[in-house]
């Protein structure tokens, strides 16, 4: 997976998660929590879709390597490329 | 079908909480059942029919109403959390409700979803105290009323700090407490700011066809997500083994497990399961009923010259007293309902005309009359509470105007709360102490809805939403 790709997941999820959102603008590198109105229990949500649909964990301590399109790419992206490696 | 005999998650009590629970936990994955020992779901917040006809209950109007655009309020968050499109609800705004103080209502304030049109009445009403009014809405607008550890404070101390007018202070005080206070002459600051923010900042709606709109979709929810539900099906008792809930009885003998278990019946009545074998809950229920009459009306109520308020809060005496009644009923104080003076849009009414009225009750005094005694006292107060109430309406045309309009009535007491909901005493707003972080005395074992102390119909949702997250779904796999 690119880590475009990765982008989208969680941009796709967003937008299931947050429908009232406008995700037409947001900058890959700024931190999510400042130009979109998420709270706390939005990124629970982000976390349990991503392992409801594609099988990934993110561990608590982890939840701040969400804060951004970027860093959700860094990080998620070896995580993807593992569970295909697995199958 | 629902022949399971283990779940994840086991929810009691169909309401809007155990719904909302029961949603996030389904779609997450979890088996979950929700165990109802009526037919009908909704358990506060529900409908009935009689003669065709269907009476909401509960719902007066759906407070938080907030318009599209306005984010980070409860309304957003439980759309989000719940996955339901705004237009889901269909929600239609009041056209301006008042709280009219006085033996005749003499001193109003009005107020809409639209927060200016209060800040404007107090401000022209009590000049004196119009800063004072900024300095406490500014107090409740930074306050964190959602933490769920927070240390309870006296709300008149708080309020009096900024408002010094007692009348403006019970007027203030008085929709705050019918809408959603299970304590008498006080309430919790946290309590105070959620309705604050629930009725003044934020404001009514309602769907045109009422409470089941709601419900309808929560339920369909429910079921796309893969929840279970057995109706007619209540909890017997709770089966507990070294400080966990491990096994629920099910009227009619079956025994089921589950992982979790979530109770919305409230916290005295929850320990009732639990201590199943006669001793009594150590908790107390709470201290406050209600009755409410309910008149359909031939007409729109407008046209009996009743203007388009939505809501009246009323209250006839010097002191606002929101405590148990001493007698059977306390007319002194109230609250009005016209459901037809919703905002429906153009060319849409209801087809009749309702006219709601709430008085605090006293459920001992209801609770175990003889049947002749019962249905008299009800004849009696029905109408002594309209009387009541229409004080603060404007005069009708004639004096038997309402009787000529009026198809039929219905009213609810104490005993009938007792009856439908299984609330102890009759009490809508449940126990007076709450339990934010829905703990029980067992491991497994959470309280949400009214209990749990997040109340109307909105912090109901919420309740059963952040019980599910904080209790099972933060934790992680299992």
């Amino acid at each position: 997976m690119t880590k475009d790709e990765c982008k989208k997941v969680v941009l796709d999820i967003i937008a299931d998660i947050a429908p009232d959102e406008d995700l037409g603008n947001v900058k890959p590198e700024v931190r999510l929590r400042d130009q979109l109105q998420l709270d706390s229990m939005d990124f629970l949500d982000i976390v349990m879709e991503l392992r409801k649909r594609h099988g990934i964990e993110v561990p608590e301590k982890d939840y701040p390597q969400l804060a951004s399109l970027d860093s959700c790419a860094e990080y998620l992206t070896p995580k993807f490329d593992a569970l295909a490696g697995k199958s | 079908m629902n022949t399971r005999s283990h779940y994840d998650v086991a929810i009691i009590g169909a309401g809007m909480s155990g719904l909302a629970a029961g949603i996030r936990l389904a779609h997450f994955g979890k088996s979950v059942c929700i165990f109802e020992r009526h037919n009908a779901v909704g358990g506060l917040n529900s409908f009935y029919s009689i003669g065709g006809r269907k009476f909401d209950v509960g719902l007066h109007a759906m407070t938080n109403f907030v318009r599209p655009g306005v984010k980070g309020t409860p309304l957003g968050k439980l759309l989000r959390q719940l996955r339901i499109e705004r237009d889901e609800f269909a929600l239609c705004e009041q056209q301006q409700s008042r709280i009219a103080f006085g033996p005749h209502g003499e001193t109003s304030l009005r107020f809409t979803n639209d927060f200016a049109v209060f800040e404007g009445e107090v401000a022209q009403h009590f000049p004196a105290q119009a800063d004072g009014f900024r300095q406490l809405v500014a107090a409740v607008r930074t306050y964190n009323d959602v933490s769920l550890d927070t240390v309870a404070v006296s709300a008149r101390t708080l309020v009096r700090q900024h408002i010094t007018d007692p009348l403006l202070e019970d007027m203030l005080f008085c929709p705050l407490m019918y809408y959603g206070s299970a304590t008498e002459h006080d309430m919790e600051f946290g309590q105070f700011v959620i309705m604050f923010k629930a009725l003044f900042l934020e404001g009514f709606a309602r769907p045109f066809e009422g409470v089941r709109v709601v419900l309808r979709v929560l339920l369909e929810k429910y079921r796309a997500a893969g929840g279970e539900r057995r109706m007619k099906c209540g909890v017997q008792k709770i089966v507990t083994h070294a400080g966990r809930a491990t096994a629920l009885v099910l009227e009619g003998g079956d025994e089921i497990t589950a992982d979790h278990v979530i109770s919305s019946i409230g916290a005295p009545e929850t320990e009732r399961l639990v201590a199943a074998g006669g001793a009594e809950p150590p908790s107390a229920p709470g201290p406050l009923s209600f009755v409410e009459t309910i008149s359909i009306l031939d007409r729109q109520p407008a046209a009996l010259g009743w203007g388009s308020d939505t809501i009246v809060f009323f209250n006839d005496s010097a002191h606002f007293a929101y405590e148990r009644s001493t007698g059977q009923v306390d007319t002194r104080s109230g609250v009005i309902c016209i459901p037809n003076n919703f905002d429906y849009g153009a060319d849409r009414v209801l087809p009749e005309g309702i006219f709601r009225v709430t008085c605090l009750a006293n459920y001992a005094q209801w609770a175990h009359l003889p049947e002749e005694t019962y249905r008299a006292d009800k004849t009696r107060w029905f109408a002594a509470v309209q009387r009541s109430a229409r004080r603060f309406l404007p005069a009708l045309a004639s004096d038997d105007a309402l009787t000529v309009a009026t198809v039929t009535t219905d009213m609810f007491t104490p005993r009938t709360i007792m009856k439908f909901t299984g609330h102890l005493g009759g009490a809508i707003y449940g126990s007076a102490v709450k339990h934010r972080q829905g703990r029980t005395a067992l491991g497994n074992l959470y309280l949400c809805g009214t209990d749990q102390g997040f109340l109307g119909i909105v912090g109901a949702m919420l309740s059963g939403i952040s019980m599910a997250n904080y209790h099972i779904l933060q934790r992680g796999p299992s």
